[in-house]
């Protein structure tokens, strides 16, 4: 077991430096000279050769790619272009608000997905099966944006039920005030995707050998379904869950943009907005990183899932 | 030996139906798969005339009042739909007289007399629309179908290079393996491990807006599930028995690669289109809301639901409406017909 987690942080290696140089390549490179941008319209070519010293883009190429680097390790991406602040004091700071709300939205999601997938997957072909795909289709075909605005008018605006955007310094209040709306309208959202994808995974393991001998040593249905396919159909639904983990952290930003939610994607979207490179740098590298971690954690946990699973 | 045999014997050549052929069978059996087919069809129609003039060429004519009314709530009260007209802008309160000290003050009646010289013909603005007016009194209906060419085009283009891409590299990497394979299997790492909307939001920062860019940073971003199954579609078909024969023969390996092995992956690699055309199409509408996408003198969905997103709160439902729902009308047709071509094209699964 450690010998594989080793390993496999080994093979993280080539990864990362990959990450690097396609961000490096990116930003350093297609992003153009940030001198113009940060100098306005309004500038002489004294200030821009000032800023290009300034933020060291007037050195050699291998120059700048070691300081992307220490800069990476180091953690610190030193200042934002546009507001000053600190990097890694923004990423700190904005990371509290979208966990607030994805955290929330992580768990109750899963749960409702799959109890109710694998009631779909018990009762498939049958007129409520197909009557939910139909709708689980539908619903999947609707922007976000439609439902966002829609439940924002008439849930915020036209019912009053909830405040119709805004975050406070207390946690409490906002996961109580200010976190349900967003939450429920990304739980409704992300449902209907997820619910198609756990009914398939169920019915996989519906139509095992096992699941017959089960059936035909007298189990009861509960039984067959909570024990043997429940158990099964998590290995697929872990993984599923994992490759939405790192999504976590960057939030739905249209979410985070719609309800004035100071969080990490709508960080992003300003900075994005704003030619921002440190913020857009910092945030991507480490999302790359996490991404990597949760990947390798997510193996380790088959093992605790599934004893048939052996690191190889 | 007194029977003979007959010398011909009547071969009844009967072209055993292909792979398409037997699909377009089992497709045409499908009647949900026809009716989402029909209804794609119509849009990319649609979507055709509207690019080549004959549909919605006017839409950015101001022919209603603002916020106008669809025709089928003519009666409902509107307070914002008062007349905007060309008078408007004269009857503005007098301005401080700055006579004195304006320099240009001694030549305002000259220009006024000049002003009054060119005829000002008043466009009698229609009450109510068929499906309602936006801010400036456009059809939003118009808008919608002229909102329609952008969106399908960039989701059709994106989704047709991401495939090449995809295509092209999955197939390299598959059928060579070894130091191929693990070269692109390094750059799949790479960019399969930041998240999805992070690279693209990355990549919109650094390239200049605009509709041609989206498609790029579309592709870029999204060829990885292709490339991923197309490898193993190569892996899996690399050495099977037909393409030891195209060997044989002195097939070259471009030929093998892209001639023999590539129809035989095929049905995937439509199915993939298919599905990133719906997924890039979701995308475009998000990216044009956030004002990443398409540039201001063009209309597609996302940019109306950017605009019906302050309309709502004025009770002006109709743009939200219109985007939303061709919208959805498209995205559910594509996904199903997606599901049905992979029923078609795969009648093993099931």
């Amino acid at each position: 077991m450690a010998a594989y987690v080793i390993r496999r942080l080994w093979q993280m290696i080539p990864t990362l430096a990959g990450v690097i140089l396609l961000i490096f390549f990116l930003f350093n490179w297609v992003g153009g000279d940030p001198a113009q941008v940060l100098a306005g319209k309004i500038s002489n070519p004294e200030q821009i050769a000032n800023i290009r010293k300034q933020l060291g883009v007037d050195q050699p190429y291998w120059y700048q790619l070691w300081v992307f680097v220490q800069q990476v390790f180091t953690f610190d991406f030193g200042r934002s272009w546009s507001t000053n602040e600190e990097v890694s004091k923004i990423l700190l700071t904005r990371v509290g608000p979208t966990l607030t709300i994805m955290v929330p939205v992580l768990v109750i999601e899963t749960m409702l997905a799959v109890a109710f997938a694998i009631m779909v997957a018990y009762v498939r072909g049958s007129l409520t099966d197909r009557t939910i795909m139909v709708i689980c289709t539908t619903a999947m075909s609707i922007s976000f944006l439609v439902y966002i605005i829609f439940a924002q008018w008439l849930f915020g605006f036209k019912l009053g039920w909830f405040p119709v955007q805004g975050w406070s310094e207390s946690f409490s209040r906002n996961l109580l005030t200010y976190a349900p709306l967003p939450v429920m309208l990304a739980i409704f959202v992300g449902l209907a995707p997820q619910l198609r994808l756990y009914r398939s995974f169920f019915l996989e393991e519906i139509n095992q050998d096992y699941v017959r001998t089960a059936r035909a040593k007298g189990l009861p249905e509960k039984k067959v379904m909570m024990k043997h396919v429940l158990r099964n159909a998590l290995i697929p639904i872990l993984t599923n869950i994992g490759i939405y983990l790192p999504g976590l952290f960057v939030g739905s930003f249209l979410l985070e943009v719609f309800f004035s939610i100071p969080g990490l994607g709508r960080e992003i979207v300003t900075a994005v907005n704003r030619s921002d490179f440190p913020v857009i740098k910092a945030v991507t590298v480490y999302l790359a990183m996490l991404t990597m971690f949760i990947n390798l954690l997510v193996d380790v946990l088959y093992k605790l899932v599934d004893p048939r699973v052996s690191f190889k | 030996m007194s029977a003979v045999l007959p010398k011909h014997i009547p071969v009844v050549r009967e072209a055993s139906p292909g792979l398409w052929a037997l699909a377009w069978r089992r497709l045409r059996g499908d009647r949900v798969g026809m009716v989402s087919l029909a209804v794609v069809v119509a849009f990319l129609a649609m979507m055709l005339a509207s690019y080549a003039g004959i549909l919605a060429k006017d839409w950015n004519k101001e022919r209603g009042v603002s916020y106008a009314n669809p025709a089928f709530l003519a009666g409902a009260e509107n307070l914002e739909a008062k007349e905007v007209t060309h008078k408007d802008f004269g009857t503005q309160a007098k301005p401080v007289d700055l006579s004195d000290i304006d320099p240009l003050a001694p030549r305002y009646k000259e220009w006024e007399e000049r002003a009054a010289k060119i005829a000002v013909t008043e466009v009698k603005r229609a009450e109510t629309l068929p499906f309602g007016g936006d801010k400036w009194g456009r059809d939003v209906l118009e808008k919608a179908i002229k909102g329609s060419e952008v969106s399908i085009f960039v989701g059709l283009t994106a989704a047709l290079f991401a495939t090449i891409i995809g295509t092209v590299l999955g197939a390299l990497a598959g059928y060579w393996g070894g130091r191929v394979n693990d070269f692109l299997e390094w750059f799949y790492n790479i960019f399969t491990s930041i998240p999805y909307i992070l690279l693209i939001l990355a990549f919109a920062a650094v390239f200049k807006k605009g509709l041609d860019t989206i498609i790029v940073i579309l592709a870029l971003t999204g060829w990885t599930g292709i490339y991923r199954l197309v490898r193993a579609e190569y892996i899996k078909h690399c050495g099977r028995e037909y393409v030891k024969a195209a060997q044989a023969i002195g097939a070259s390996h471009f030929s093998r690669m892209f001639v023999h092995i590539l129809p035989n992956a095929s049905h995937v690699i439509l199915v993939q289109l298919s599905q990133h055309v719906v997924g890039f199409i979701k995308a475009e509408v998000i990216l044009s809301f956030l004002g990443l996408g398409v540039p201001v003198d063009m209309v597609s969905w996302g940019t109306m639901l950017a605009e019906a997103q302050n309309e709502l709160v004025i009770g002006k439902w109709w743009q939200l409406v219109a985007a939303g729902a061709s919208m959805a009308f498209l995205v559910t047709a594509f996904s199903m017909l997606t599901d049905s071509l992979r029923d078609a094209l795969d009648p093993k699964l099931k």
